[in-house]
């Protein structure tokens, strides 16, 4: 790690923490905010802007490192945008499918 | 001193992406319904597969990159099938 120069050093650093404390926020929003609708936003931020920071860093570093252009990482990116939606729409139709059917389910017992 | 940047800021990075699996894992223990333990358990594996690349990015070596792709791509198995099991699953009575 003592053989890169310093520009990429500094730039994989600022980029590493921008996405970590993306990552964090968005954590932290999943753990404190109230309904389940409000809790599926903010692991997005660490899924696309934290991810997408830390492959950038991870990209400037090996670049830097193996001096010679590295693109690996677009393949976790790629892997990350075209999945997250999906996954997440998904769960958010699980999602309004059970509190119809308990909506139905109490109507029935009420009646 | 560049390098010495570099370092702190791994760890720095690494210690945050730790905090987001606590978060996670509390939300993943906590969680009042199915679908929030869904839901953590995404934000959980991401986080998992971020401090991955932040091994390898401490250490120079492109093996994490591996881990990281296979973190990636199983998580999203992981959450789509789970979905699909609280779509289905409790339907049947």
């Amino acid at each position: 790690m003592s053989g890169i120069p310093g520009w990429a050093a500094v730039l994989a650093g600022l980029f590493l923490l921008l996405g970590a404390t993306l990552t964090l926020i968005g954590s932290v929003g999943l753990l404190r905010l109230r309904s389940f609708y409000d809790r599926v936003h903010p692991p997005t931020m660490g899924t696309t802007l934290g991810t997408g920071s830390v492959l950038i860093a991870s990209m400037i570093l090996f670049s830097a490192l193996e001096e010679r252009l590295v693109l690996r990482e677009i393949l976790i990116g790629i892997a990350m945008t075209v999945t997250t939606p999906v996954t997440f729409m998904l769960l958010m139709q699980a999602a309004r499918h059970r509190e119809r059917a308990e909506e139905g389910k109490q109507a029935c017992s009420s009646d | 001193m560049t390098a010495t940047f570099l370092y702190w800021a791994i760890f720095i990075a690494q210690t945050f992406f730790a905090l987001g699996m606590v978060c996670a894992m509390v939300r993943l223990l906590r969680g009042p319904r199915a679908q929030d333990r869904v839901l953590a358990l995404d934000t959980l594996y991401v986080n998992a597969m971020l401090l991955t690349l932040a091994f390898g990015m401490r250490e120079g070596s492109a093996l994490y990159f591996e881990i990281a792709l296979a973190i990636a791509l199983l998580g999203f198995v992981a959450t789509a099938a789970l979905a699909k099991f609280l779509l289905r699953g409790e339907v049947i009575e």
